[in-house]
């Protein structure tokens, strides 16, 4: 019994910590530069292909992996943003025009750099093993680099909370949330925090790329999965409701941890049904007032 | 000599229209097969970037269900093999539409980016389920079909295309297209003049879920392999938003000018460097997004607004006043 629960807690909280990584990780786009990234799951693969590569070629540890990766992926988002966002977002008429054509530049992208990684790394699906050894704790038996990837994960989506929470720049971000015109007449620099905003989601799907890989098939391909576990925690938790994204995260990775110790081939249909609920019954997310 | 100019304005079109159609028709007797193939996806293009616009063009809602509704037709089709395949297209079409009608019952109350993330997830969704049931189900990962021949298939194609481009034209013409536009302007608005938007919404949508459904079943055959990540394929909900939104949804012809330029564009790229033809969409439709917001008939369209003041030129002179 204590066993079961234990299984099920502890594989809810993997599940759910990376899920609430990448979810942050879409929403801090979506719920300030107002980009529906559907290329987040690309900078996930980007961040896994980065990591077998670091691993097999040179034999850099995941862990130092992050490190590297973070950089290099706020770089290329930045750049991404800086080339395409920011140049709808200047043509665009409206907001919900720039929405809706900033949605579809972000699918096209996600062919792109699918296709691009495809190109240069092969398209065959690949896996390393590290930290492949067990742990068993009152029955329970759990993979090491599972728990090392429940761990930072925690680390990351608590860092990303006290950012929004304490410093000045996730004051300013969580303004912008609430209000971009608002925010740019108490003097936040609305432009900078966009791009920054965009890079910081994209570095979080980039570290939670790092940290799956050691235990997932890393394939160019590999990003439709999680964005669309991204999105369904988003709308869980509510657009562009930053913290709601983390609350939701561990929220889903609990219903998938429970589902997949009932029957393990209905874990991404109870998604869906969560998904298709919510949207019905409250699209604004389960937080909303 | 004015009124012979008007005849033949008044003529031409439907004229050249005849003309093109009766080119299609025989077409296959006199072009290398290549060609004939060529036009097979042509009309797949055509009919799911056109019966795409028709919904989302003129009510500003973007769907990215057009692989669910294809695959439907896809799969209806792989399903129903023994069946003669004019009433397998009708079923799939059908089918087709019942998922239409369902999506339309179920997202009536999302708007913008919800509706898109619904119909997103709702593609994804049919497609895991359809692999989780071939796998734990029937035990298979795909399956075979006994291939269409190209000439059938292409009148097939053909002849689906021409009713999707009827209907769809005459659908934007009516009263409904007009409703449809008051939707995409405000759809506050359009319900409050008495429009009824559910109920306008729910069925162009089922309807143009019809021809993609049936597009689908004559593919089927086509492919001769069928499994749930090539019907399902998400690029298939891509497709035709870049399609039509390079040839631009401001025109009817717009949608038909992008699904024939990117096909054949594609199919040209896709013969040399196949590794590279999904990457070059992907660039084209991110640089139609940057620099052609209202696609290529928005060039046109320009123009047009341009020579307007030639317009009232003209009529100045006329009339007698001088500018």
């Amino acid at each position: 019994m204590i066993t079961t629960f234990l299984d099920i807690t502890v594989t809810g909280l993997i599940m759910g910590g990376i899920y609430a990584l990448i979810a942050v990780g879409l929403n801090l786009q979506y719920g300030v530069s107002r980009v529906l990234n559907l290329a987040h799951g690309e900078f996930i693969m980007l961040g896994a292909m980065a990591a077998y590569f670091f691993y097999t070629l040179f034999g850099i540890s995941p862990l130092i992996s992050l490190i590297i990766c973070a950089p290099l992926v706020f770089l290329i988002a930045i750049g991404v943003y800086k080339i395409l966002f920011e140049r709808i977002r200047k043509s665009s008429k409206s907001m919900v025009a720039f929405e809706g054509s900033s949605l579809l530049a972000a699918f096209g992208l996600s062919f792109v750099l699918q296709n691009a990684a495809a190109l240069a790394f092969g398209s065959n699906t690949k896996a390393y093993s590290y930290l492949i050894q067990s742990v068993t704790f009152a029955g329970a038996t759990f993979a090491v680099n599972r728990l090392v990837a429940l761990f930072f994960a925690v680390v990351f989506c608590l860092a990303v909370y006290f950012f929004l929470r304490l410093t000045r720049m996730g004051k300013a971000i969580r303004a912008i949330t609430q209000s971009l015109d608002t925010a740019q007449l108490m003097g936040v620099k609305v432009y900078r925090e966009l791009g920054i905003s965009f890079g910081l989601g994209a570095v979080l799907a980039g570290l939670a790329g790092v940290l799956l890989s050691p235990f997932s098939q890393i394939s160019p391909f590999m990003g439709l999965q999680y964005i669309i576990i991204a999105l369904i925690v988003v709308v869980l938790g509510g657009l562009g409701n930053i913290l709601g994204s983390l609350a939701a995260g561990f929220i889903l990775g609990f219903v998938g941890s429970i589902v997949m110790f009932i029957q393990p081939g209905f874990t991404l249909a109870a998604y869906y049904l969560v998904f298709l609920i919510i949207l019905l019954v409250k699209p604004t997310g389960i937080f909303a007032r | 000599m004015n009124s012979i100019k008007a005849i033949s304005g008044r003529y031409l079109l439907p004229l050249l229209l005849l003309l093109i159609l009766a080119l299609l028709a025989t077409m296959p007797e006199y072009v290398p097969p290549y060609i004939v193939i060529l036009f097979i996806s042509i009309f797949m293009y055509v009919i799911l970037s056109v019966s795409w616009a028709a919904f989302c063009g003129p009510t500003n809602y973007t769907s990215l269900a057009t692989a669910a509704l294809f695959g439907t037709g896809v799969y209806t089709s792989s399903l129903l093999q023994a069946l003669p395949l004019p009433s397998v297209i009708v079923i799939g079409g059908l089918l087709s539409l019942l998922l239409g009608l369902l999506i339309g019952l179920i997202a009536l109350r999302l708007r913008g980016m919800y509706f898109i993330i619904f119909t997103f997830g709702l593609s994804e969704l049919l497609r895991n389920t359809m692999i989780w049931y071939e796998i734990n189900i029937t035990g298979t990962a795909g399956r075979w079909l006994t291939i269409l021949d190209t000439e059938a298939a292409y009148y097939y194609m053909l002849g689906i295309a021409f009713v999707t481009l009827l209907v769809t034209y005459l659908l934007g013409r009516s009263k409904f297209g007009l409703a449809m536009r008051s939707i995409g302007e405000d759809e506050d608005a359009s319900a409050h003049t008495g429009v009824n938007v559910n109920a306008v919404k729910i069925i162009t949508f089922a309807i143009t879920a019809f021809f993609m459904g049936a597009a689908g079943a004559v593919m089927a055959p086509r492919w001769s392999y069928i499994d749930p990540r090539l019907a399902f394929n998400p690029f298939l909900s891509f497709y035709p938003v870049v399609m039509a939104l390079f040839g631009g949804v401001g025109q009817f012809y717009g949608p038909i000018l992008g699904a024939v330029i990117i096909t054949v564009l594609s199919d040209m790229v896709l013969a040399r460097f196949p590794l590279y033809n999904i990457l070059l969409l992907g660039l084209i439709f991110i640089v139609v997004i940057l620099f052609l917001p209202n696609g290529l008939v928005g060039l046109v369209r320009r123009e047009r607004t341009g020579s307007c003041g030639k317009g009232f030129d003209v009529i100045r002179k006329r009339l007698g006043i001088k500018s």
